[in-house]
């Protein structure tokens, strides 16, 4: 009884130092942001490596998602006679949700797996420890350009998620299953609000893409120098990134859309 | 080898240790200046731990580390920084960035801290990638590159910035004789000529004992002998004796702790 208490403790103080750490590193990232203003090309080097490289995987997944959702909705909505709402039911569903979490959940695979498993090679080759005896922060240098570029990047990927989606949409709702263009359009156009939806979902995706950065360079960061450990942290990249980015849908969802 | 000054690292009772490991309990040692000071011993002594506690990696339970009058464990961040860039450290894989050049990683340190304009860094780094004999490899990745051509980009990288001190950790392990007897040769030149003191971990004795100006021999977490390479050579302290000569048996034995062979094979 005794021993299954302190296993808890044990396990609980562990998981408190855990986040502690998490916190502190983040801390110290943030801490390293004002000097990329100086040194741009960090930034730009890291943006076109997390941002412009996903950008084909968020770009067919988002087009065939709106497909998915012009031709389920296309059959409710006609049992209704509704079709004609067919464009706000797809923009409103890809923009408040599918677009920053999908797209969320796909940054985490493509790019904060990749992250991790960056810079966790780089602490098991001794890269790391190599930058910090040269004199070189390499939370600064490494880390806080990445992650600037995980936060800059994330919204944009999800704006591109969801344009291709209602662009996906609008082709099999108007181009194959015959809903009138105008209609689609304008419903949208009259329906969906820049303040409640658009601004609603670029505030998730800016969140997603802190966590799932953050995440990405936590684990890779303190992934034990081996390459097990490194194969482990990116594992847990993954699995974390997408538990914190559903469960932080359903809290931002009731803090905007809730009354 | 210079005459006897204020050491330029000081060591004093240092005790360390890792979960419920003991690494260090009561080290002393003293690095002086201008020399090649070896610190030997077997594997697994934490050699290379010693390393990352006088560069300011790894903190002390307890005891005290000065590099040039300074105790590394009382700096600031900002001036632990100042003082690592008086100090070059070769890690054993060579510790290259695997993303840029030959010439980037040569030119790293000089970019991050100089501000020097491109064509003097230009210079500089042909100037150091010839003293390793390595300037045609300049436009070549790091993974192109065999182990001891890495460690002499990375040792010229480290003394890119023209530190006080050096530090090899473990510089010939993994070496064919053709790239060992370069580093050898490397270590000892560079050391004279650019007025460096040198710090190499390792437990190959014969290459090390070739250049160093002294040993300290650690083994269980404390140093148990030190003295000039002959002296060491012809120590008759049985430890010493074990390790500079290769003996398979001796203070340190050839059998991991067991019970009894007989109890063992009976047993089952």
């Amino acid at each position: 009884m005794l021993d299954a208490l302190a296993r808890l403790g044990r396990i609980g103080i562990g998981i408190l130092g855990h986040i502690g750490r998490g916190h502190l590193l983040l801390l110290s990232i943030l801490g390293g942001i004002p000097a990329l203003f100086r040194r741009p090309r960090l930034l730009v080097d890291q943006i076109y490596a997390v941002g412009v490289l996903s950008m084909l995987i968020i770009a067919v997944s988002g087009t065939f998602v709106g497909m998915v959702l012009g031709l389920q909705g296309y059959y409710i909505l006609s049992q209704f006679g509704a079709e004609q709402t067919l464009g706000v039911m797809v923009a409103a569903s890809l923009v408040r949700e599918l677009g920053p979490v999908v797209a969320a959940l796909l940054f985490a695979g493509r790019a904060g797996s990749a992250l991790t498993a960056e810079i966790g090679l780089m602490g098991a080759t001794e890269q790391l420890s190599g930058l910090e005896m040269m004199a070189v922060n390499p939370v600064k240098r490494i880390l806080a350009p990445r992650f600037l570029a995980g936060l800059i990047s994330m919204p944009l990927l999800a704006a591109i998620f969801s344009a291709l989606g209602v662009m996906g949409g609008y082709f099999v709702g108007v181009g194959l299953l015959g809903v009138d263009d105008g209609a689609f359009w304008s419903q949208m156009q009259a329906k969906i609000d820049l303040h409640e939806d658009v601004y609603n979902g670029v505030i998730k995706s800016l969140v997603f893409g802190l966590v799932c950065t953050w995440i990405a360079l936590f684990q890779g960061y303190y992934a034990t120098p081996t390459s097990e450990g490194v194969s482990r942290a990116t594992t847990r990249t993954v699995v974390h990134s997408s538990l914190a980015v559903l469960g932080l849908d359903f809290i931002l969802t009731a803090l905007m859309f809730g009354d | 080898m210079t005459s006897v000054s204020k050491p330029l690292v000081k060591v004093r009772n240092l005790h360390f240790s890792r979960g419920d490991k003991v690494i260090f309990e009561g080290v002393d040692l003293d690095i002086q200046r201008g020399w090649i000071t070896a610190i030997m011993g077997p594997s697994g002594t934490g050699k290379t731990t010693l390393l990352k506690l006088i560069g300011g990696q790894l903190r002390p339970d307890s005891g005290t580390i000065e590099v040039d009058g300074m105790d590394v464990h009382r700096l600031g961040t900002r001036d632990l920084y100042q003082l690592r860039k008086r100090m070059g450290m070769l890690f054993q894989s060579g510790a290259l960035l695997t993303d840029i050049s030959v010439f980037d990683n040569v030119a790293y340190p000089l970019r991050e801290h100089t501000g020097l304009p491109e064509t003097m860094i230009h210079k500089l780094v042909l100037l150091k990638l010839e003293a390793v004999g390595l300037r045609g490899a300049r436009d070549l990745m790091p993974g192109a590159l065999s182990g001891g051509m890495a460690r002499r980009v990375a040792l010229a990288r480290a003394m890119a910035l023209d530190p006080m001190m050096i530090m090899y950790d473990e510089p010939f392990t993994g070496q064919d004789p053709i790239s060992l007897g370069v580093l050898v040769k490397l270590i000892g030149s560079l050391n004279d000529a650019s007025r460096l003191t040198s710090i190499v971990v390792s437990h190959d004795v014969g290459e090390t004992a070739q250049i160093a100006d002294y040993i300290y021999v650690i083994s269980r977490g404390k140093v148990v002998d030190q003295g000039m390479p002959e002296q060491m050579m012809t120590s008759d302290a049985p430890w010493t004796r074990q390790f500079m000569k290769g003996l398979p048996d001796g203070p340190a034995p050839f059998h991991y702790p067991a019970a009894e062979l007989e109890k063992d094979l009976m047993g089952h």
